[in-house]
């Protein structure tokens, strides 16, 4: 299959008016130690039916979610995605478009990355809004980079209930700019204030999940508290969907807030793409990293939209650059913003609160047939329980059942072997998750 | 347009989920939950004209040409959108065990394989999310690697002063002090220049091939091996190999790591800003400072290898933009090694042809054989005697449905035009482009006030971004 439309005449007629005998002419330039001998090591190419054709036999290989049932959470969830945003996301104005560089002809991407930005203002309380980087775990080394910039200290402090690949991340970045990483103990499945108070002298932030990576709510006030005491920025990490129903970071004292979007209408599509976003304090503007979109006019006064304050981006500033980001996450940001407003404050709500009381059903089901919960105290839709038996024979059994969970915990954490971690969205019926608490009875977790 | 906020009525909504009540209260501390939710409330009708009125007010490769050099706007074969939506791909959870998302590890060992094949590279990582994602992952590997040979006093990395800005911010990230090697008067490496600066301070040079300017530079396997003789690592930009798909590999030219941008070279749609992806590819020697996890397979089963010695560690969270990577394997299954070589062919013979058709109305500073693009500047006594500058022929190509080319890079061409025309163009549309341009210059010389104050036909005129910076408007929240 081609996608190049010449004919033999049209590459003939090019060729004479270039004044070249051939194609190859094109290419003398190549000195003959690099040019490849042979044709690339790669399959014969197929036609539009039969790639289609295998494309659909690989797929096939794969147990989706619509054919299991799925309790797997821990940072990318199975949620109800209205129809709407599959259609409006085909408009191939949006899809086929480069980064907006051109505003005259790009004021869609641009006002939707606007309203996105928008929204993330809203949801997490906070002032400013870039227009999105990779995923929640880059998102957060990016906010590690910012406080570095902002307080040039370079010891990073981060609770160990933070996502573990969130912090896998963070280390690798942190690498790169040669800072330290300090992380918080659990204790019972959190971060302590005096913990933050013993290693935050001389740290550039603090970096909190809430709800964090098991789905606790953590003592934001007195963590943001011990983390100021200390001159270090708080950052949140927050999934937005919980921001529906939660207090956001801007109302507990955060300074930045960072996390992952994939919930807000995005497809797990077996982990990327999804959407890293970034809300911070008005005074944090001049050194977020990435795209930033702002309202002007045109001679005529007709409002518009452009890309602003550039001078913060590798394509201006090189390597004072605040990131080396160029290309981010902008169909997936269009996304969520189109979700979020389909759904609105109302459905945004009920999808958080479905998901909690799910949980719940699911958190007292397990205690009632003797199934401890790793920790104590109020969680989300996340449940983190101890399991009799090993986790990968609870997988197994899910598995028979129909069923995709839990995630084993031990695999992040020596300390929780034998915990596991199930999570609940709005998509899960009552009678569903009655269905896995007989799995797990049957089982003896 | 009016925005989301402005469109808001309260009590507005679509009904997604069911509507049973909830008592959080019973769930939560009362002091933790969220008392007010300022978010737009619009009718699913007004929401989908809104978004499609957004997408009227754009311009993809699905509207016209998309000429922008450097960026590889190919069009984007609709079988590959198909694809990625399958279930069996969107539908996969990225936690569910092994077992049961064979078909996605097989499609991502099979694409790594076929991207070491087209770059001349032995491991490919497919986890970096975009170009400079992948620009990162490579430079933390050169760190890595001199750190585990104790060799602690490279410092420095090396990139030309034609190269894209994510280079030198790239460096900068991984720690590294920025060193420029200058162009030759060919549009090359200043081969005397990159023998001075190259030392024993030097970890890497970073590198396109051919160059910003479109140019090949020929001399690459000898500057590769002034790097290596310093000891340092030759590090590939892949950002324009589609000029050389099949025709050469980096691998071959004496690159230890390359990225490639799929978003650009294997037609996944850019999205308006991303998601792109940005496989990094390494010699043996780098293999085991790949991040992780590495697609693995034992007969005939994928699994997810945790275990490289030396691993950078992890880039991102789980795999990679796996969406777009299903896009790409579409494409490279669909073209096959002679169609990925018709795509240079016809890239290097579009872009020829365009020049052929402009060259004597233009400024040509680097006049060679170009690749897959070019760079050209307004003829001089447009830009001194009218005032009409690149940007002015830009915003003007607007009004003739064009998206213009890249402008005012690379740094080094006084008002740089720099076009890639894309090997899908056919020939009627590279002629009208042509034709479009040199009427453009003319308008310029008869009536330079009127290019000067283009576009006309846009739904907005040029915009004041000092204003924008001046009085920021950032966001927009209800009621005001």
């Amino acid at each position: 299959m081609r996608f190049s439309p010449h004919t033999a005449d049209d590459r003939r007629a090019m060729l004479r008016r270039i004044g070249a005998a051939s194609v190859e002419e094109l290419f003398s330039d190549l000195p003959e130690a690099v040019r490849l001998k042979g044709p690339l090591d790669v399959p014969e190419g197929l036609s539009e039916s039969e790639v289609a054709g295998l494309l659909g036999r690989l797929a096939a290989k794969d147990q989706d979610l619509g054919q299991h049932v799925s309790f797997l959470g821990g940072g990318a969830y199975d949620r109800y995605i209205p129809a709407a945003v599959g259609e409006l996301l085909r408009r191939s104005e949006f899809y086929t478009a480069y980064t907006p560089y051109q505003p005259e002809i790009s004021q869609g991407t641009l006002q939707a990355i606007f309203e996105f930005q928008s929204l993330v203002a809203a949801l997490t309380g906070l002032d400013i809004a870039q227009a999105s980087l990779y995923d929640g775990a880059t998102a957060v080394a990016e906010a590690a980079m910012l406080a570095w910039g902002q307080t040039g200290r370079t010891k990073i402090v981060v609770a160990r209930s933070v996502d573990p690949q969130y912090r896998v991340v963070l280390r690798t970045y942190a690498h790169g700019r040669g800072l330290a990483v300090v992380e918080l103990p659990l204790r019972d499945g959190r971060a302590a204030a005096e913990d933050i108070r013993e290693v935050a002298e001389g740290a550039a932030c603090v970096i909190v999940q809430h709800p964090n990576f098991f789905g606790l709510l953590e003592d934001v006030e007195g963590l943001v508290a011990a983390a100021h005491a200390a001159g270090a920025l708080y950052i949140a990490v927050a999934d937005p969907v919980s921001l529906a129903v939660l207090r956001p970071p801007g109302a507990y004292g955060a300074d930045v807030a960072v996390g992952e979007a994939q919930g807000l209408g995005i497809a797990p599509s077996f982990g990327g793409p999804y959407l890293g976003y970034m809300a911070a304090k008005q005074e944090y503007l001049r050194r977020l990293p990435g795209r930033i979109v702002g309202e002007t006019a045109d001679h005529e006064g007709r409002r518009g939209y452009v890309l602003t304050f550039q001078t913060r981006e590798q394509h201006i500033r090189r390597e004072k650059a605040t990131s080396n980001i160029c290309t981010n996450q902008g169909l997936m940001a269009l996304a969520a913003t189109i979700y979020t407003t389909l759904v609105g404050p109302q459905g945004l709500r009920q999808a958080a609160a479905l998901s909690i009381e799910g949980a719940h059903r699911l958190g007292d089901g397990a205690q009632r047939l003797g199934i401890a919960p790793a920790f104590s105290g109020p969680y989300a839709y996340e449940v983190a329980l101890r399991s009799r038996k090993a986790v990968g024979e609870v997988e197994a059994a899910m598995l028979a059942a129909g069923m995709l969970g839990p995630l084993d915990l031990g695999r992040f954490y020596p300390e929780l072997q034998g915990t596991m971690l199930l999570s609940v969205t709005e998509k899960r019926t009552a009678e569903e998750i009655d269905r896995l608490l007989g799995v797990l009875q049957g089982v003896g977790a | 347009m009016r925005t989301i906020f402005e469109e808001h009525t309260p009590g507005r909504g679509t009904q997604y989920l069911p509507e049973r009540a909830v008592d959080l209260a019973a769930l939560l501390p009362a002091g933790e939950i969220r008392r007010e939710l300022p978010l737009p409330e619009l009718s699913e009708v007004q929401a989908v004209r809104h978004f499609t009125g957004l997408s009227r007010r754009n311009y993809g490769v699905d509207s016209g040409f998309y000429p922008l050099g450097s960026c590889t706007m190919k069009y984007n074969p609709k079988v590959n959108e198909d694809t990625s939506r399958l279930p069996g791909f969107a539908l996969l959870h990225p936690y569910q065990p092994e077992a049961t998302a064979q078909g996605a590890l097989q499609l991502m060992w099979e694409l790594g394989r076929d991207l070491a094949a087209i770059t001349g590279m032995d491991a490919v990582s497919l986890q970096p999310a975009a170009g400079a994602h992948g620009e990162l992952t490579g430079i933390l590997i050169v760190k890595a690697y001199h750190e585990a040979r104790g060799d602690s006093g490279r410092t420095q990395v090396i990139v030309p002063d034609s190269a894209h800005g994510t280079n030198p911010a790239t460096a900068a990230m991984a720690g590294y002090d920025v060193v420029h090697v200058p162009s030759d008067e060919r549009g090359g490496v200043d081969l005397e220049a990159l023998r001075a600066l190259a030392s024993e301070k030097t970890a890497a040079l970073m590198l396109t091939n051919p160059n910003t300017l479109g140019v090949f530079d020929e001399r690459i396997t000898q500057i590769a091996e002034v790097i290596h003789a310093a000891g340092g690592l030759v590090y590939y930009d892949g950002a324009n190999l589609n000029a050389v798909l099949g025709h050469s590999r980096p691998g071959d030219m004496g690159f230890d790591i390359v990225h490639l941008n799929l978003h650009k070279t294997f037609s996944t749609p850019h999205g308006g800003g991303g998601p792109g992806a940005g496989p990094v590819g390494v010699k043996a020697h780098l293999r085991d400072f790949l991040p992780v996890p590495l697609v693995a397979e034992r007969d005939g089963v994928y699994h997810l290898d945790y275990s490289l010695k030396h691993t950078i560690g992890q880039m991102r969270s789980f795999y990679g933009n796996f969406g777009v990577l299903v896009r790409a394997y579409t494409y490279i299954r669909a073209l096959g090694a002679a169609g990925l070589r018709e795509v240079a062919d016809d890239a290097v013979l579009n872009a020829n042809y365009v020049l052929s058709l402009i060259r004597d109305h233009v400024e040509v500073p680097f006049d060679r054989i170009p690749k897959h693009e070019f760079v050209v500047a307004p003829p001089e006594d447009l830009v001194r005697g009218q005032g009409v500058k690149t940007l002015d022929i830009a915003k003007r190509l607007l009004d003739y449905d064009y998206h213009p080319p890249t402008v005012y890079f690379p740094l080094i061409v006084h008002e740089a035009m720099m076009i890639e025309p894309t090997e899908t163009e056919t020939r009627e549309t590279l002629e009208a482009f042509a034709e479009t341009l040199c009427r453009i210059i003319d308008e310029g010389r008869e009536n330079p006030e009127f290019v000067k104050s283009a576009p006309h036909q846009t739904v907005v005129g040029r915009l004041d971004e000092a204003r924008a910076v001046k009085q920021p408007k950032l966001l927009e929240r209800l009621g005001g």
